[in-house]
């Protein structure tokens, strides 16, 4: 979890937004990561990430002080925050992070905030003290038991589905196959659910097209038109298989980072 | 196909100026006529395969001083008639025949701020050149007069003699005025609006300026170092520059004047959402967008894979859907990336390639397979969502359509498939939402295009716009002659109000 100066976007982002960064001017990559809380007052944004790439890898490495050399947002639709009664935020993973401001902005216009999150194992867990200010009901599951409930969000999703007065929406945001199955989950029950996805892209304001994803048939931009749309209506596996159309480069760097990284202690030892 | 060397094509010319040179009398219409066009010395094509820097070298003094002497000087000068900006195509020739080079690049800058650009990418046989008497007396509008060519050789000129002068810049007046996008037509217009005092502001989304010339177009076209030039020159004359800002996004259009104090804005956001074909397939693994491979390319430097983090498709087999210049440039960048087999198709017929005739050229010397009358039908892929082929179907021309080119008619049961592991496509882009959509109150068409009076206003009171955003996608010359145009508007209205 990184704060980072940035008044302009403190100001304008929105729950739902995200913005893009790069490390490296000439030869980083830009990638996009969600806004997960923002001080208007300090003028700073909160990014919360997962070292999976070089560039994630290389932001963990920065120290308090230091500079991002560009970042650009807030990108994408804000999230529709509407009074519609009962609503279940169910986050996952590092899903959480942008779930933070959407729970919040639902609670203060007037829903029944019910919020789910979870994650593999107790380690990942994360915002849970903020998001237990947040909940009405919070419940947190980890898939191996070390904490919380065990079990998979979909499990006490689907009870929640079922309990009187009947949610009026979900809201999901994680990994992809998470989502896809709370989007199975509420099918059942016609509950509107809206997921938010985190593509490959480069530009994020509708240049490259690379974000593009199936819905209900038709071709979107997650970085235009999302990033939030109908979880029913999104087609997850192709979106899953394209966002591994680079997996072998990342997979690599990933491996090469950890290498100097042990070779590093190694010296330094 | 024969590959005449730089050396070889300098010492022709050589010997060629020297007989010129040798009269004494002015040389007649007839006599110019026969003086052979200058050919452009290119990189090998078998060695620039393997490199990114520029295809087209530039003429050698000696060839641009005997191409200026094809020119018949016309009275009427029907090229400038020909060009978007009406250069005084005829006097800057002269001034070459002249020698006096400085003078000629003078006469260009009165009318044309990025002669190195344009010299380079605009599609001249279409222009200027398609208009020339020595063309069309030789009924080859190749065989006209290289216009751009001599254009870029002067432009090249006065950059690497280091002549390059900073336009004055008139004293502060107050007035502020914001450019969003660093694209052609926003350079001119940055350029001509410092130039009269006002105080200038670009705001540039992407970390780095020049919008699709630093994007799009690829370095072996348009060095970037070209494009930065320009940028460097407007820092000079004091306009600041702020990228990582996305205007909509970051601040609204509206909050610029009605809060932040600009008293004008000028809207060059260009033509950025790219088209796709609508077909089944399109969004398998291995399926791009030329927008989004280009700028892989270009921008992140993906080429350089040794030192980019962005990662590129690594590709064998490619099929680029398009003709235009973009089409080629996709093409040519996939051949250097290392793909084997790179095929561009393309419905219509090599005469109907919206391309300029040099890219096309190029694209085929490099190994470009080109497949004219055919079509993608759906894309196919494996059980991972990967690309592994594309169904094409064959065309005729028919009857021409509205464009006045004949309308591509498919041929029933000509369905064929072609091994592939990419599909690039590079049919054209829509204009890009962004602004629109966070300002509703500014007046667009049905293509989402900016709409403008003849002052390049739009609906909203001192908002501005040219370019590829009210154009639809077009050329770079067009972009700055709609930027000028704006200028002069927006200097107006500013100086009188």
């Amino acid at each position: 979890m990184i704060r980072v100066e940035a008044p302009l976007i403190a100001k304008e982002r929105r729950p739902g937004q995200f913005i893009i960064l790069q490390v490296e001017h000439d030869y980083g990559e830009r990638i996009p990561l969600t806004v997960a809380d923002a001080d208007i007052e300090e003028g700073s944004i909160t990014l919360i990430f997962q070292t999976v790439g070089r560039t994630t890898h290389q932001l963990a490495e920065l120290e308090v002080g230091d500079a991002i050399t560009d970042l650009v947002g807030p990108l994408g639709q804000p999230t529709h925050i509407e009074k519609v009664g009962r609503v279940i935020c169910v986050g996952g993973g590092i899903g959480v992070a942008p779930l933070h401001p959407i729970a919040q902005a639902m609670k203060a216009v007037g829903n029944e905030v019910h919020i789910i999150i979870g994650a593999r194992n107790k380690d990942l867990i994360i915002l849970e003290e903020e998001m237990g200010r947040i909940a009405d009901e919070l419940i947190v599951c980890t898939d191996d038991g070390s904490y919380g409930r065990k079990a998979l969000v979909t499990a006490p999703l689907k009870e929640l589905c079922e309990a009187e007065p009947r949610p009026a929406l979900v809201v999901a945001i994680g990994p992809p196959i998470m989502m896809k199955f709370c989007a199975e989950t509420t099918r059942p029950y016609a509950i509107p659910t809206v997921v938010s996805l985190n593509t490959i892209m480069i530009d994020g304001t509708g240049m490259c097209g690379g974000c593009r994803v199936t819905v209900g048939g038709e071709t979107k931009f997650v970085c235009v038109d999302g990033p939030e749309f109908d979880g029913h209506l999104v087609d997850f596996d192709n979106m899953m298989k394209r966002l591994n159309a680079y997996k072998g480069e990342e997979d690599h760097h990933h491996e090469e980072y950890h290498c100097k990284l042990e070779q590093a202690l190694g010296e330094k030892s | 196909m024969s590959h005449p060397t730089p050396e070889q094509l300098e010492q022709a010319a050589k010997e060629t100026l020297a007989g010129l040179e040798a009269r004494t009398e002015a040389l007649k219409p007839k006599e110019r006529m026969t003086i052979p066009a200058q050919e452009m010395p290119t990189q090998d094509p078998l060695a620039r395969r393997g490199n990114m820097n520029e295809v087209a070298l530039g003429y050698s003094t000696e060839q641009a001083r005997i191409e200026a002497e094809r020119c018949l000087q016309c009275k009427n000068a029907p090229c400038v008639d020909g060009c978007p900006v009406r250069i005084d195509i005829p006097g800057f020739i002269q001034a070459i025949a002249d020698g006096d080079m400085q003078k000629s690049i003078d006469i260009i800058k009165r009318d044309s701020l990025l002669p190195a650009v344009c010299g380079r990418v605009c599609p001249q046989e279409t222009q200027c050149q398609a208009h020339c008497t020595v063309g069309k007396a030789l009924k080859d509008v190749n065989k006209a007069v290289s216009i751009g060519r001599l254009e870029r050789y002067v432009a090249d000129y006065e950059r690497e003699h280091g002549h390059q002068e900073q336009p004055a810049v008139k004293p502060e007046t107050g007035k502020r005025v914001a450019i969003i996008g660093s694209g052609p037509a926003s350079i001119t217009v940055a350029g001509d609006v410092r130039r009269e005092g006002h105080h200038v502001t670009m705001f540039e989304a992407f970390h780095k300026t020049g919008g699709v010339m630093v994007y799009g177009i690829p370095e072996f076209r348009l060095p970037k170092k070209i494009v930065q030039q320009e940028i460097d020159m407007l820092q000079a004359m004091g306009v600041e520059i702020e990228t990582n800002y996305v205007v909509g996004r970051t601040r609204k259009l509206m909050d610029l004047i009605t809060e932040d104090g600009f008293d004008a804005v000028f809207v060059g956001t260009g033509a950025g959402l790219p088209k796709f074909m609508r077909i089944e397939g399109e969004n398998l693994v291995g399926v791009f967008s030329a927008n989004e491979y280009l700028t892989r390319s270009n921008l992140m430097r993906a080429y350089d894979r040794d030192r980019a983090d962005t990662p590129i498709y690594p590709s064998r087999k490619v099929a680029v859907l398009g003709g235009g210049n973009v089409a080629m440039d996709a093409a040519r960048t996939a051949v250097r990336l290392g793909a084997d087999e790179v095929h561009l198709v393309y419905r219509r017929t090599e005469v109907e390639m919206p391309a300029r005739v040099e890219e096309v050229e190029h694209a085929k010397e490099e190994g470009v397979i080109f497949h004219l009358l055919q079509n993608a039908k759906r894309i196919v892929g494996d059980e991972q969502g990967r690309v592994t082929g594309m169904e094409c179907l064959k065309y005729e021309l028919g009857e021409p359509d509205a464009s006045g080119r004949r309308r591509p008619v498919e041929v029933k049961g000509s369905e064929f498939m072609i091994d592939l592991d990419t599909v690039i496509i590079a049919i054209g882009n829509d204009s890009n939402p962004l602004i629109k959509q966070t300002t509703p109150e500014l007046e667009t068409n049905k293509w989402g295009n900016i709409v403008v009076d003849e002052d390049g206003k739009s609906s909203i009171d001192r908002v501005y716009a040219g370019g590829d955003i009210v154009l639809g996608a077009a050329t770079v010359i067009l972009a700055m002659g709609e930027g000028r145009r704006a200028a002069a508007a927006i200097n107006r209205m500013l100086t009188g109000g």
